[in-house]
């Protein structure tokens, strides 16, 4: 089974979401990951879903998807081909001793402590995937207290972009 | 004007002339301008669930869109079967939703069900009316949904305050679906290539599912098969869509299909579906289904393509411009030589010798008892091709798919996919509602009949005189064949007393219901019962047909076997050639 990441642009109506995300547990697909919000286009949502299938069955998922009538447009993104993003907020436990090897750390990713406790920092960090897995593997040993991260979003390299102003146009 | 008068006027533009229906609280405001209306009548059913199957059997014996409309909460609720069984026979259906006001919604309110929620995975599309404005616009869109592309029932919930509120109705309304865009023509590179592998093919089969009939594409069908010469074989869902007459028939595949039918599917080199979707009642055990053949699948769903049985030849596209399109191309491919039925002779003497062998049949009950079998059989060779035959799910259902010989679509209405009991006597409710010209007879179990009865009062009353043939052989008869096959013939809950106790007696049951009620239970009855419940044409009747409680449905693939593992009557294998396996 392969990871796969799903662009699909949807109409930003009340109850879309819960459409898309309805019809993977009804085939029988767990989501990995997924992510909303809205676009360069107010009326359309952009939700980012990462999905762990083989192809075949992949391609029976994205048709159904296709059958909803709010989904204007799905797109899957090649790993390679896109910049993919995550956002995570990692409360560590960090006194007075081992302060300074957490703040290391927090620079070595380029993260940032976005609020400090006598005994914890809270640190933000994006990226891959890989990347913030790394990051949470070497504040482990200090405790990690609370986490949360947020869904991946994607997008293409390159200049040409993924929109449904056609299909929006086409309406009108 | 306000939201309720919005949609009965919506209604009347968008051309519906029957809504099947019962009102309550929250659908209420609708019911007051629906009084008043000149265009549209209101039938009042006895139980929701009624309403939903007789919108789908107008909608199946007229190719129109059904209405039903129902109040919130339990009413909407008990649209839930029907919706899906709709959604699973692609039947073109608008469910109207009466839902409590906008500020109660959340709350538990009484009569306050989230049908919206409920219905996601089983309506192609739905709707949570919010204001009356988008009223017209919504039931547009609704109808246009319910009936293009692959068809499906199209919920519409409406909160009592919106039709309550006064609000400007304007008609027509834009369309607002920037995502649905059906596939109507097929690619013509993949039509060329399926019309390629027909020219050269040795043992190809045309299956046929409820696509085609959908499409209206019976008359493009039967051009396409006397052009190639190639078999055809009508699912389930398609009984009707190639005249039963046809020598080119072989008749149902699957479960219960015939012989020939069955076999042409597992020995074909080349298998065309056209509007069918592969389903396990067909393909019995998929990885043995039709080793050796190549797929060309026609679908209008792009969905349907793959999903069981990987496509060789994929086709999206409606199958009527499928089907032209084949036929224009199967032309262009003609060359020297034989052509049609004669290039396949060596193919058509298997199948030919098949049907003789092994024909549909029934042996008489030793007890002396009526035959099921004949009872239908013999129902169908009297009141002939031109009637509508609706059909409950069970034993009865695959006898009247076996043995009433359809000549002409939309005269085979039943619940396919969904299996519903008690689908027939609503459905032909609505099916006489829709076509009032045309004879219809419901051909249901006593099981089945015993769901949905009540809505013999409905057609009592509102002038709709259906005929039902109640198969009474005292037992859900289907479950207790499973008994009698697999579970040691222990025959757990399958007696319903309907012949020990007679409990109900359905004669008394008919009468009390406004019909005319008669019983047959010799053969020697058998013509005279029939012709006298054709003679009654003011009231719907009801023959109670006493019957054995042993016949069994044969041909049969078992559930999860092979279709190679076909039995043709029990402990009955057909022998088939050697050299053709």
């Amino acid at each position: 089974m392969n990871t796969h990441t799903l662009s699909v642009l949807v109409e930003n109506k009340p109850g879309v979401l819960a459409r898309v995300s309805g019809l993977f547990s009804r085939r029988g697909f767990n989501i990995d990951s997924l992510a909303v919000g809205e676009t360069e286009h107010p009326e359309v949502s952009r939700i980012t879903i990462v999905v762990n299938a083989d192809a075949s069955p992949l391609e029976q998922v994205t048709k159904q998807l296709n059958k909803l009538v709010n989904v204007l447009k799905i797109v899957e993104l090649e790993h390679n081909a896109s910049v993919q993003r995550e956002l995570i907020l990692i409360k560590v436990r960090a006194d007075r001793p081992v302060r300074s090897q957490v703040l290391e750390t927090v620079q070595l990713f380029r993260a940032r402590v976005v609020d400090v406790a006598p005994d914890a920092l809270t640190i933000e960090a994006t990226g891959t995937a890989e990347k913030l897995d790394a990051l949470i593997r070497d504040l482990e040993p200090y405790g990690i207290k609370e986490m949360v991260q947020s869904g991946m979003v994607a997008i293409g390299r390159g200049s040409r972009s993924i929109t449904a102003g056609p299909a929006l146009r086409a309406a009108s | 004007m306000n939201g309720a008068s919005a949609l009965v006027r919506s209604l009347e533009e968008l051309g519906v002339d029957i809504v099947f229906g019962i009102p309550g609280g929250a659908i209420l405001p609708a019911y007051d301008p629906l009084f008043d209306s000149k265009k549209v009548r209101h039938i009042l059913v006895r139980h929701e669930q009624g309403a939903g199957h007789a919108a789908t059997g107008y909608a199946q014996a007229t190719g129109r869109v059904g209405v039903c409309m129902a109040t919130s909460g339990p009413g909407a609720t008990n649209l839930v079967t029907p919706i899906a069984d709709a959604y699973m026979d692609s039947v073109p259906m608008v469910a109207i939703t009466g839902q409590v006001a906008k500020s109660a919604i959340g709350t538990d309110a009484f009569q306050e069900a989230d049908i919206q929620g409920i219905t996601l995975p089983i309506t192609k599309h739905n709707y949570l009316v919010q204001t009356g404005e988008e009223l017209p616009r919504i039931l547009a869109e609704a109808f246009h949904l319910a009936a293009t592309g692959r068809p499906g029932p199209v919920l519409v919930d409406i909160p009592k305050d919106v039709l309550q509120g006064q609000t400007m109705f304007t008609w027509p309304p834009t369309l607002e679906l920037p995502g649905y865009h059906p596939t109507m023509h097929p690619h013509g590179k993949q039509i060329r290539e399926a019309a390629r592998l027909i020219a050269s093919a040795k043992r190809p089969v045309f299956y046929v599912g409820g696509g085609v009939l959908k499409a209206g594409a019976s008359a493009g069908l039967r051009k396409l098969a006397e052009l190639t010469g190639v078999p055809v074989v009508t699912t389930l869902m398609a009984r009707g869509a190639f005249p039963d007459s046809h020598p080119q028939h072989l008749g149902m595949p699957g479960m219960h299909g015939t012989v020939s039918a069955v076999y042409a599917l597992q020995r074909a080199d080349l298998i065309v579906a056209l509007g069918a979707r592969f389903d396990d009642r067909v393909t019995g055990k998929l990885d043995s289904f039709a080793p050796n053949a190549t797929i060309v699948h026609a679908d209008i769903d792009p969905a349907e393509i793959g999903k069981n049985r990987a496509a060789d030849v994929p086709i999206v596209g409606d199958a009527r411009y499928v089907i032209d399109e084949l036929i224009a191309a199967v032309s262009a491919e003609a060359s020297d030589g034989p052509a049609g039925r004669e290039r396949l002779a060596d193919w058509w003497s298997q199948l030919d010798d098949l049907r003789d062998r092994y024909p549909l049949g029934w042996e008489d009950p030793a007890d002396g008892t009526l035959a099921p079998q004949q009872v239908i059989k013999r129902l169908g060779e009297i009141v002939g091709p031109d009637a509508i035959y609706v059909a409950g799910v069970g034993q009865h259902q695959m006898w009247a798919a076996q043995f009433i010989k359809y000549e002409n679509p939309a005269t085979w209405l039943n619940s396919g996919g969904l299996g519903t009991m008690g689908y027939a006597v609503p459905a032909a409710m609505g099916a006489k509602a829709g076509a009032p010209d045309k004879v219809v007879w419901a051909i249901d179990g006593d099981g089945c009949f015993q769901m949905t009865n009540q809505e013999l009062a409905t057609c009592a009353l509102e002038g709709i005189p259906i005929k039902v043939a109640v198969i009474n052989n005292g037992n859900l008869g289907m479950v207790r064949q499973w008994q009698t096959l697999f579970y040691d013939e222990r025959y757990s809950n399958t007696d319903l007393g309907t012949h020990k106790h007679r409990i109900p007696d359905f004669v008394k049951l008919a009468d009390a219901l406004g019909c005319v009620g008669l019983r047959c239970e010799t053969v020697s009855d058998l013509d005279n019962t029939i012709a006298a419940a054709m003679a009654v044409t003011d009231q719907p009747v009801v023959i109670d047909f006493v019957v054995g409680k042993d016949a069994m449905v044969w041909p049969m693939v078992a559930a999860g076997t092979s279709n190679d593992e076909i039995m043709f009557a029990r402990g009955v294998r057909p022998r088939f050639d050697e050299d053709d396996i």
